[in-house]
């Protein structure tokens, strides 16, 4: 156990864990923001994607004091970005969750692309989105919803 | 999903009001339900009430269904507002947190929510309305009949005088409760048949929305457990020292606590690390040193179980079904086809891997589960604790997926257990290899089929024999007279009209734990019955679609979704070079669904399917937009588990453990698919599974059509390979 200076959508916190844990448990356990997802501990299906430098990444598999030295932006702060906003008025208008699980780890990795893709291809995204599973099949839904919020034409389908 | 989860009788109409206390109505079922569950029909009023309404106008509806994604968290009370006359949006949504005080078996399964409320919801509402215009009447003592209620307000129509429901709650209450109270007609409904906004979302896109896994309860410890590897086997020895030594360990206890729960719950053996964080309990369970007698299940695999299903189905069955002369009618037949067709078990892999948080003391115990069957988790918690049921809350959080997996009580049973020998809230978390393990699984099936062409290429006879384990057997059920109707359903109910058919079923005696998983015998006897279809429509040489027309003749709900596909897939139409479609249609929970698939294939035979064109007939309507999804859903779930979806065991043990080894679908494999709903005033059918059966069999079909070999056995791509054969 060490004490692990983390900053976490904006908020420094000090946390004392032993540096290999995930920082998705640090989250979820320790500082209790529960949007970001347990779905595979393994980097399988990125229902843990959270923002570390404005980068995606799994935080199921990132030990927490690999994410030191970078801010971490989650699910829970996703409005605060007009980006993240767009996005989640676009799932809403989109009506894109079912079950929702998967949905916080969706919505950060779009929101990922969009920041560096403010206009994607259906290529794009599904590139972008390949790491994200959706056991509800929503994806058709997720495409939409993020060509909406790009201000693009709504594509209905290859 | 049994039967007992959809009642569609009518019971009747009980306020439970007191003066002062607002407007509460019951709608009460048949005493048999009651009978079921040991009580007294006429006891506990208030609490079962499904809507309440107080003096301040806060309207309540408890729902009893968990909402899984399906969105019976607003479909329900789109029915209730849609009579009450309220905006739906001021309905506040509760759960019902003691099943055997609830008026019916409390679980969602079998597509029943709606069709196994629409009449009573409406009923409950149209009563309440009733009772709050008389109300209104005496208020300002005039007509009921010049009274008309809307918005949540009674109107005196030749004044304009307006009360709101709040105003009036608490004197409707007191009056009798009408018992056939007239319901709208459908031609006024505003709700009923609109695209109302899911409530659940916002909270589903900001990380708010608390699944199971969420739950956090002051003083809460953490729970991982290692069990037994081999499917029954069980815990010999274990060298728990160094994992006790690890940072936050609390407690190691062995499972299960009773051989009695283990029954109950078919839980697995093991050792659970009861930890004060999840990380620290993963941790030290993986530090576990255990020994395993590995039981009688020691050398299950799946070459052995296949082949025993082989040699199972050269021998007759039992009758699901016969038409005609059955089998008899094949010998001198003018052609006849034969073939087999296999399908694996198959894992659920709901998003939101298992997990229950309990709390047991000495004067009660509470669960909050991620469920699809309370009742069965509050009874668990009460053969664990002993204590009644009264003292047993079951509190339902949203479900990271269900598709059958958690009406299982498994997880509930353990986190009881641990609560129980910590004496703290457990929170149990299972990995996703746990999840994919330790599941109650698809069965796996062997069907042999044999059919007769006439002289001019008619169907004259139709043999199916279905061989496979069965979830009753498996859940210490076995059927009484032999058949399990989950086994033949989607087969036993071939839609067709050739005159003579047999459809027989041999229940396989394998060990391997089953359980129901979306569409349930249709899952698998949809795809092996309409592609078998496909195979005696080219002996006879046919198109596929032409010759369903042909048997579906007086089949009107079949053909009118089976024609409605076909025309807005262009079935008629000539597709591109290297493009091929597939149909098939099913009826399944009391919906009529067809799809057509359009596909290609890879230089090495990999499938693309690009489009999936669905027609959907469930009768009257509640929400299209929750239609199209489920839908849409259940062609997703059924297409991966085509495409790749496959359990297999050696050593008693199951190979596959997370998504590498056991693939879904991802989002560049994902087809466009189109829902059309058939405007319907026929008997209303489920929604959540009924999308499933025909996906696998279209894409299948279409493979068939592009290679001229039908496609007998699945999955489709085996180990990042596809098994189709090409040139």
């Amino acid at each position: 156990m060490s004490a692990i200076t983390l900053t976490v959508n904006g908020k420094r916190h000090t946390v004392d864990v032993s540096p290999d844990t995930p920082l998705l448990w640090v989250l979820r356990d320790t500082l209790n923001m529960t949007g970001t997802k347990f779905g595979c501990g393994a980097a399988l299906c990125g229902a843990c994607t959270v923002h570390l430098g404005g980068r995606p990444i799994r935080s199921c598999i990132t030990p927490v004091a690999a994410a030191a030295n970078a801010p971490v932006t989650t699910i829970e702060a996703l409005a605060e970005q007009d980006v993240g906003r767009r996005l989640q008025e676009a799932w809403i208008a989109e009506e894109v969750p079912q079950c929702g699980y998967c949905q916080s780890g969706q919505l950060m990795s779009a929101a990922a692309l969009l920041a560096r893709t403010p206009h994607p291809s259906d290529a794009d995204i599904e590139s972008a989105m390949q790491g994200n599973i959706c056991r509800c099949g929503t994806y058709q839904r997720i495409r939409r919803a993020i060509h909406r919020a790009s201000g693009s034409e709504v594509s209905h389908g290859s | 999903m049994g039967a007992d989860t959809l009642i569609s009788r009518r019971g009747f109409l009980k306020t439970g009001a007191t003066a002062g206390a607002g407007l509460a109505i019951a709608f009460y079922l048949p005493s048999r339900v009651f009978q079921r569950l040991g009580q007294d029909a006429g006891a506990a009023l208030e609490p079962n009430a499904w809507l309440h309404i107080g003096s301040d106008g806060v309207v309540t509806m408890m729902v009893d269904k968990s909402e899984m994604g399906q969105g019976v968290y607003t479909s329900l009370p789109m029915i209730l507002a849609e009579e009450l006359e309220v905006d739906w949006k001021s309905v506040r949504v509760e759960a019902p947190t003691n099943p055997a005080g609830w008026q019916r078996r409390m679980g969602t399964g079998g597509s029943s929510s709606i069709r196994g409320s629409y009449e009573m919801l409406r009923q409950t509402g149209a009563a309440a309305r009733a009772m709050l215009v008389q109300a209104a009447a005496l208020e300002w003592n005039v007509d009921a009949s010049t009274c008309r209620a809307e918005h949540g307000m009674v109107v005196h129509v030749p004044t304009g005088r307006k009360l709101p429901y709040g105003k009036l709650a608490d004197r409707a209450g007191t009056l009798p409760v009408p018992a056939d109270p007239p319901l709208k007609d459908p031609k006024d409904f505003r709700l009923l048949g609109t695209r109302v906004a899911r409530i659940d979302t916002p909270s589903k896109v900001n990380g708010s929305a608390r699944f199971g896994i969420d739950v956090r309860v002051p003083g809460m410890l953490y729970a991982s457990i290692e069990r037994s590897p081999v499917i029954g086997g069980r815990v010999k020895r274990v060298d728990d020292a160094r994992a006790r030594s690890m940072p936050g360990v609390k407690r190691i206890v062995q499972l299960p606590g009773s051989p009695e729960e283990q029954q109950m719950a078919r839980t697995a053996s093991g050792v659970a690390v009861v930890a004060d964080s999840y990380w620290h309990a993963y941790s030290a369970r993986r530090a576990l040193a255990i020994a395993w007698d590995e039981g009688e299940n020691a050398t299950l695999d799946s070459a052995r179980i296949s082949a025993r299903l082989a040699e199972l189905a050269a021998k007759p069955g039992v009758e699901a079904r016969k038409e005609g002369r059955g089998s008899a009618a094949l010998a001198g037949a003018a052609r006849t086809i034969e073939a087999t067709y296999e399908v694996p078990f198959l894992a659920h892999a709901t998003m939101e891997p298992m997990n229950c948080t309990a709390h047991v003391r000495a004067d009660g115990c509470d669960v909050w589960a991620p469920t699809q069957g309370q009742s069965g988790a509050q009874q668990v918690a009460m053969a664990i604790t002993g204590l009644p049921p009264e003292k047993v809350r079951v509190h339902t959080t949203y479900l990271g997926g269900g598709f059958g997996r958690r009406s299982e009580t498994d997880f509930v049973a353990e986190a009881v257990r641990l609560s129980k020998e910590v004496g703290a809230p457990v929170q149990v978390i299972w990995t996703r290899e746990d999840d994919v393990r330790h599941d109650f699984y698809r069965p796996t099936t062997y069907n042999k089929f044999a059919a007769a062409l006439d002289a001019n290429g008619n169907p004259i006879a139709w043999t199916h024999r279905i061989v496979g384990p069965s979830i009753s057997v498996s859940k210490g059920r076995p059927p009484r007279d032999g058949i399990d109707g989950s086994l033949v359903e989607g087969a036993a109910n071939v839609p067709y009209e050739i005159p003579n058919i047999l459809v027989e079923q041999t229940i396989a005696d394998i060990p391997v734990p089953l359980g129901y998983w979306r569409s349930v015998g249709s899952s698998h006897n949809a795809v092996v019955t309409e592609a078998f279809f496909d195979e005696v429509a080219r002996a006879a040489g046919k198109d596929p679609y032409e010759l369903r027309r042909a048997l579906l003749a007086n089949h009107p709900r079949h053909l009118l979704v089976l024609d409605l596909a076909a025309e807005k897939a262009g079935w008629k139409t000539p597709l591109p070079t290297g493009r091929y479609r597939g149909i098939a249609v099913a009826e399944a929970f009391g919906s009529y669904v067809a799809e057509v698939a359009e596909i290609s294939l890879a230089d090495d035979g990999t499938p693309r399917v690009h489009r999936v064109v669905c027609a959907v007939d469930c009768g009257p309507v509640v929400n299209p937009d929750t239609i199209e999804a489920q839908m849409e859903g259940g062609i997703v779930y059924g297409l991966a588990a085509a495409l790749t979806g496959e359990i297999t065991l050696e050593h008693g043990r199951v190979q596959q453990g997370n998504f590498d080894a056991y693939p879904v679908l991802r989002m560049r494999e994902m087809p466009a698919i189109e829902v059309y709903i058939v405007p319907s005033t026929e008997k209303q059918g489920g929604i959540g599974e009924p999308g499933v059966p025909p996906i696998a069999p279209a894409v299948c079909n279409a493979i068939f059509a592009a290679t001229g070999k039908p496609v007998r056995s699945l999955p489709i791509i085996r180990n990042g390979k596809s098994r189709i054969a090409m040139g």
